[in-house]
């Protein structure tokens, strides 16, 4: 039995922001990470994706983007890099290949069991990552046998699909970075669109991810916003980083060729694909946010003294839909060989066996405190800023938890010791 | 089973069939919009009513104007000044199906002499509240029981049932996706 005072789950950016926040208060603690630092950008993402943050917006305590291309966005070597880099620069302790099989509470404090031995600990801080299972809906099971499906996780590249029709189902990030590399790879790609959030990637000649953080608007807190319920399941920018930094939105989409329809609402036991019938309120829900944030960049740039610096406000136009789109699809007949599931991740808490988890097995927490003493959350969306779930976010995030993990330590029974 | 000429279920299938041969010739004629006008009052409270169409090439109006309160009931603290929405949908749903069995018994010479269903929607209001996401806006499901007394065997008045389904507007509406647009001013 090994013990130390806190024990991080995960070897991500998020665990190592913490990593790096209790280093620097003295407190002991290990990272148990079940692949290498950094394993899902190893392992669960697509091969052409590149952060669709800037370079300058990686930072983490401590360390920040020092090369010549601070607006380029990172590839997907360039993150594992940089993350196994900070881990390597704040020589974090990181037991790796070690998988974690459950927490549970042991009356003094928590006991992890993993893969190669136990630990005690008096702190758990769960930093394994908010995007563990590809989300895919129950009628899925109706897909016919002849259809191969891949999800956002584990789609790689082109070459592992078939030729011919692809469903790319979710209009976020990933399903619009997704859609448009099938799409230029030669096959069909019909988008099912459902909520998203439409965004340019330039404005004003600044990056959008520049207009918000300058703004202030990944900084908002979560006990200062309305409705967080609601703002945590906001769907990812439509963003994607490109060289040649364009917008990546459903026009673009539409402009070479992918066919867009709503969201797909059922597959029939025949075969049949349903999509909602709510493609365009959809679209102009999402052009009218879009317009709302573009607004309040504009108030904001007229309030700082901004407004000469930049380019001259801009709209782009509304996003085209079809007259009458596709509410059906024959998934065979119309040639359809692939689904690509880009409808959202959520945790694997399989191995958590503390009473945290609500209905629907998210851990409940505020801000990141979790409803166990002693035990902390990091790295989900809005957790306790807009940027939580950035990789920007991270610091801030563990600065404030690794503040209050300390207080817990302080105020509750002496350390554990070996 | 009757004759053709003894069933009377006050439907007059032959105006319907003589329709359905003028309107094949005439396709345009068959291009109808069904429209309704709502009027927000108070709280929940709505007030719609129903009046002209547009149909056989030409704007038609009704007789009376037709008036529809809506609202919710008091558990959601409203007034109760009307069914609830999803209530006009299963009525639409209910009325349609049996204004279709009377007309196919009619067609099949079935007398009927009574027809009563009982429909009952499924609903999780957590996705109207925004409590769940994931929990969609509509019914999980809907139930229709029908309690069907007719000159007939079983199996017909199943087959009626059936056939009332497939030629159902509301059906069709309730189980496939519509593009619906919304827009303002
Ligand atoms: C497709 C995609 C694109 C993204 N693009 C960007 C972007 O451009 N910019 C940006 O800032 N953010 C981006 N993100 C968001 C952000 O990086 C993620 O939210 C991030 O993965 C969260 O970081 P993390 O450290 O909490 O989790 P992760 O990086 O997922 O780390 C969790 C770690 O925990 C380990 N783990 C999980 N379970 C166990 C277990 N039982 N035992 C031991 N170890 C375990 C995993 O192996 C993993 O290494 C993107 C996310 C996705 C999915």
């Amino acid at each position: 039995m090994n013990a130390v005072t806190t024990v991080i789950i995960g070897a991500g950016h998020a665990a190592l922001a913490m990593s790096r926040c209790l280093a620097g208060r003295g407190i002991d603690h290990v990272l148990l990470e079940r692949g290498e630092v950094a394993q899902s950008w190893r392992t669960e993402r697509w091969d052409s994706l590149r952060l669709l943050t800037p370079n300058w917006q990686s930072r983490l305590p401590g360390f920040s983007y020092t090369g010549n291309d601070p607006d380029g966005y990172r590839t997907l070597p360039e993150v594992v890099d940089f993350i196994a880099g900070y881990a390597k620069w704040i020589a974090a302790p990181v037991r790796t290949h070690t998988t974690v099989t459950a927490v549970r509470n042991d009356g003094a404090g928590y006991l992890v069991r993993t893969d190669r031995g136990d630990w005690r600990c008096r702190t758990v801080v769960i930093a394994a990552g908010a995007c563990n299972i590809a989300r895919v809906p129950a009628f899925a099971a109706h897909i016919p046998p002849s259809v191969a499906t891949l999800t956002a996780q584990s789609y790689r590249n082109s070459a592992q699909v078939a030729d011919g029709g692809v469903l790319v189902v979710g209009a976020s990030s990933s399903g619009t970075q997704i859609a448009q590399e099938l799409q230029r790879s030669g096959r069909q790609v019909t988008l099912a669109v459902g909520e998203h959030i439409r965004a340019p990637r330039v404005y004003r000649g600044k990056d959008l991810e520049w207009w918000m953080d300058a703004a202030g608007v990944l900084d908002e807190r979560y006990d200062q916003i309305d409705d967080i319920t609601r703002a945590r399941r906001v769907p990812s920018l439509q963003l994607a980083g490109t060289p040649d930094r364009s917008t990546l939105d459903l026009n673009a989409l539409s402009a070479i060729g992918v066919k867009l329809t709503g969201r797909l609402a059922g597959i029939t036991q025949d075969g049949k694909a349903q999509f909602s019938g709510s493609l365009r309120n959809m679209c102009a829900m999402s052009d009218l946010k879009m317009r709302r944030l573009l607004e309040l960049l504009d108030e904001w740039a007229r309030a700082n003294g901004v407004d000469g610096t930049v380019g001259p406000p801009d709209r782009l136009p509304p996003t085209r839909v079809e007259d009458a789109p596709a509410l059906g699809m024959d998934l065979v007949k119309s040639g359809i060989r692939t689904i690509v599931w880009a409808s959202g991740y959520r945790p694997d808490y399989s191995w958590l066996e503390l009473p945290v988890l609500d209905r629907k097995g998210y851990v409940t927490h505020d801000g990141g405190v979790v409803s166990a003493p002693g035990v902390y959350l990091m790295g989900m969306q809005f957790l306790r800023r807009r940027k939580s779930a950035l990789i920007d976010g991270a610091g801030d995030d563990a600065r404030d938890l690794s503040a209050h993990l300390a207080a817990y330590l302080d105020n509750a029974a002496p350390r554990l010791s070996a | 089973m009757a004759d053709s000429s003894t069933a009377k279920n006050g439907v007059n299938v032959q105006a319907l069939l003589d329709a359905r041969d003028a309107l094949t010739k005439a396709p345009a004629a068959a291009q109808f919009k069904w429209r309704a006008a709502c009027e927000w009052k108070n709280g929940t409270h709505s007030h719609s009513t129903v009046e002209s169409f547009y149909g056989l090439g030409a704007e038609q109006n009704r007789k009376t104007t037709f008036n529809f309160n809506a609202d919710h009931p008091e558990v959601f603290a409203s007034e109760d000044k009307g069914a609830t929405p999803v209530e006009f949908v299963l009525v639409g749903l209910a009325s349609c199906l049996t204004a279709g069995i009377a007309a196919v018994a009619q067609n099949r010479n079935i007398q009927l002499k009574s027809v009563t269903a009982t429909i009952e929607g499924d609903m999780d209001i957590a996705g109207i509240l925004g409590i769940d996401s994931e929990v969609r806006n509509g019914f999980k499901g809907i139930t229709v029981k029908y309690k069907i007394d007719a000159d007939a065997k079983p199996e017909d008045i199943e087959a009626l049932v059936a056939q009332s389904q497939k030629r159902s507007a509301v059906y069709d509406i309730v189980t496939n996706p519509t593009n619906v647009t919304v827009l303002v001013n």
